[in-house]
C-alpha cells in the first residue's frame, strides 16, 4: 500500500485519476492486513491488496460523486455489495477514482473535477468513462481497480490505457450500492493490469445478491482454474461487418497480428455476421438516454447533494439541475426525456427496443458458430484531450466496437495487443464471450498474453 | 421527425432550466443526433418483440419482512436543508 501511495505522490499531478483518496485509512486497513498475515490468514485471497474504486460506487462513510457537482458534499451512508466482497476478500479498498460524469463520456473530459490524462501520453485523454480506473492501473497507483461499462466504459479505457478491462455478463455482478445510469446496460467489472488478477478480483465480486433483483442466481467458478492455456479447438470469430473500413490502419494490422497469433495457438477463426451493426450505436443511444432520463430524476436537490433554492419545487428543481449537471448529462437527459415523451414512445422508444432484440438474436445466432468474437476495442487510440469535445454524435460513433455487447448483456474484455509507433499509445483488442461465457474469454486472453509480452510494457513517466 | 424538436419544452419536461446559449447549442446538437437515430426507420420491427432486459427474470420475490434501513439522523444526514427530523421543502401549498 506505502508503495502505491509513493507512486501517486509521484506521479498524480500530472495524471489526476483520483478525485480524492484517504491514505491514512488505507494505510490502516494495510496495518490490519499485515497482522492478518502474520496470523495466518485463510480464504482471503486478495488479502492486502490495494484496490480502487470509480467514484460511481458507494462505499460507507466516504464522498461518492459520479464526476459530478450536483452531488455536493454527499457522504455514502452504506457501502455498496462489491466493496463488501473485496473487503471480505481483503483486498484494501480505496480512493475515489475520476470518471465522466454519470459515466457520460468516453474520454473522461466531462468529469466536473477536470479531465484524467492518459499515463503513455498525458496530452491524450485515457479513455472513458472510467478513465481514472484504468489511468490509476496503468501508471502503478494501484493493483487493480473497479469500474463500470454501460457501452464500453471498462473496455474502451483498458484499451487507450494498456491494461486489462473486463465487462463481466449482465447479472453477474450486484450493482447494490453503485449509482444508477441505464439500468438495462449498467455493470460493474475490473481493470488490472494482467488476466490473472483479473480472474481473481471478477471471482471476489462475482455472485447473486439479494440486494440486487437482476443478479442472477449463476454459480461463481474459480476463475483462474480457466487459465490454463489450452485454446486448442476453440472458435474464435471475425465480424465481417467491422472489417469494412471500422478501425485505424494501425490498430486493424495489432488485431490481425493478434487473430494470426491465435491461429498459431491452436484456435480456429471462422467469420461470422452480425447483421445489425449498423443500428447499435442508434439503438443505445436511445435506451441509455431514455434510461438515464428516468435514473437521474432522482437529483432533484431535495434529499440530498447540492440544492439551488427556487420560488417553488419545479423553479427549485430546474435551478438545482441545470447548476449541477454538466454539458453532456444535459443533453442526455434531455435526449431521454424526448424519446420517451408522449406521442415519440413508440417512434423511438419501442422500436429501439426491438432493434435490441435483432441485435441480441445477431449474438444468440453468432455463438451457436463460435465460442468467442474477436475484434478491436477501440477504432482509435488515444486523441488529444479538447479535440472531440464539440461534437457528441462523433464521440457516440467511437463506442461501435463495443456498444452492442452491453445490448445483448453477454460478457466482453479487452487486453493489450501492441501499440502505435509514433506516438506510441497501446492498442486493445476485445474478446467478447457468451452469457456468463467469462471463462472461455480469460482463457483465450491469458493464452495470447502469456505468449506476448505487451502486457509487461509500462508508459515511462519519470 | 427531428425538425420539430423544441429543446425548451422537453427540458422543462426534464426539470433542467437552460440558458439561452445553452438552449441554442444543445437544440442543434440534439437535432443532429436526432436525424441520426432515425435510421432506425430503416428496419421493419412489426414483427419483433422489445427486449426491456438483456437476461430475463421474472418474479423476483423476498419475504415481505422488516429489515435493517438506514436511521433517522442518517437518511437527513445528507440532505441539502432539514429541520425537527423532516426535509425541508420549498412551500408547495398556500
Amino acid at each position: 500500500m506505502q508503495a502505491c501511495l509513493d507512486r501517486i505522490q509521484a506521479v498524480e499531478g500530472r495524471i489526476h485519476a483520483f478525485i480524492s483518496y484517504d491514505a491514512a485509512d488505507a494505510l490502516a486497513q494495510a496495518d490490519a492486513a499485515d497482522k492478518a498475515i502474520a496470523g495466518g490468514a485463510k480464504g482471503k485471497p486478495l488479502l492486502g491488496v490495494p484496490i480502487a474504486l470509480k467514484d460511481v460506487i458507494a462505499v460507507r462513510g466516504q464522498p461518492l460523486n459520479c464526476g459530478s457537482k450536483i452531488l455536493g458534499k454527499f457522504i455514502s451512508p452504506y457501502s455498496a455489495t462489491v466493496v463488501e466482497k473485496l473487503q471480505a476478500a481483503g483486498a484494501i479498498v480505496f480512493g475515489r477514482l475520476n470518471m465522466d460524469e454519470f459515466a457520460m463520456g468516453s474520454s473522461t473530459e466531462n468529469s466536473a473535477f477536470g479531465p484524467t490524462h492518459n499515463p503513455w501520453d498525458t496530452s491524450r485523454i485515457p479513455g472513458g468513462s472510467s478513465g481514472g480506473s484504468a489511468a490509476a492501473v496503468a501508471a502503478d497507483e494501484c493493483i487493480a481497480a473497479l469500474g463500470t461499462d454501460t457501452g464500453g466504459s471498462i473496455r474502451q479505457p483498458a484499451a487507450l490505457c494498456g491494461c486489462v478491462g473486463m465487462k463481466p455478463t449482465y447479472g453477474r455482478v450486484s450493482r447494490y450500492g453503485l449509482v444508477a445510469f441505464a439500468s438495462s446496460l449498467d455493470q460493474i467489472g475490473t481493470f488490472a493490469k494482467n488476466i490473472r488478477d483479473t480472474a481473481m478480483v471478477l471471482g471476489a465480486i462475482s455472485g447473486q445478491d439479494p440486494r440486487d433483483s437482476t443478479s442472477v442466481p449463476v454459480a461463481v467458478p474459480d476463475y483462474t482454474a480457466a487459465l490454463d492455456g489450452n485454446v486448442k479447438g476453440l472458435k474464435l470469430g471475425l465480424v465481417k461487418e467491422y472489417a469494412v473500413g471500422g478501425a485505424d490502419p494501425e490498430i486493424q494490422a495489432a488485431v490481425d497480428a493478434a487473430v494470426k497469433h491465435f491461429e498459431k495457438l491452436g484456435a480456429e477463426i471462422v467469420e461470422i455476421s452480425l447483421p445489425h451493426t449498423d443500428y447499435a450505436v442508434a439503438t443505445y443511444y436511445i435506451v441509455a438516454t431514455a434510461e438515464a432520463s428516468a435514473n437521474l430524476a432522482r437529483f432533484d436537490g431535495i434529499r440530498y447533494g447540492a440544492r439551488v433554492d427556487g420560488v417553488d419545487p419545479i423553479d427549485l428543481y430546474c435551478k438545482t439541475r441545470g447548476a449541477g449537471f454538466g454539458a453532456e448529462v444535459k443533453r442526455r437527459i434531455i435526449l431521454g426525456a424526448y424519446v420517451l415523451s408522449s406521442g415519440y414512445y413508440d417512434a423511438f422508444y419501442l422500436r429501439a427496443q426491438k432493434v435490441r432484440t435483432l441485435i441480441r438474436q445477431d449474438f444468440t445466432n453468432a455463438f451457436a458458430k463460435v465460442d468467442a468474437i474477436i475484434t478491436p476495442t477501440s477504432p482509435t487510440p488515444a486523441f488529444k484531450i479538447g479535440e472531440k469535445t464539440s461534437d457528441p454524435l462523433q464521440m457516440f460513433l467511437s463506442d461501435i466496437f463495443t456498444i452492442s455487447c452491453n445490448l445483448a448483456g453477454i460478457c466482453g474484455l479487452s487486453l493489450p495487443c501492441g501499440f502505435t509507433r509514433e506516438p506510441k499509445l497501446p492498442i486493445g483488442l476485445q474478446l467478447l464471450g457468451k452469457s456468463f461465457g467469462e471463462e472461455t474469454i480469460l482463457k483465450l486472453a491469458h493464452a495470447y498474453e502469456q505468449s506476448t509480452s505487451w502486457h509487461t510494457e509500462r508508459p515511462v513517466l519519470t | 421527425m427531428a425538425g420539430d424538436f423544441d429543446v425548451k419544452y422537453v427540458a422543462h419536461l426534464a426539470r433542467i432550466g437552460l440558458t439561452q446559449d445553452e438552449q441554442e447549442k444543445f437544440g442543434a446538437q440534439l437535432a443532429n443526433i436526432l436525424g441520426y437515430i432515425e435510421k432506425l426507420n430503416q428496419l421493419d420491427v412489426s414483427k419483433i418483440e422489445p427486449t426491456a432486459h438483456a437476461v430475463p427474470l421474472v418474479n423476483v420475490f423476498r419475504a415481505d419482512e422488516v429489515r435493517p434501513g438506514l436511521t433517522n439522523e442518517e437518511a437527513l444526514r445528507n440532505a441539502p436543508a432539514a429541520a425537527n427530523g423532516l426535509f425541508m421543502v420549498p412551500k408547495i401549498v398556500e
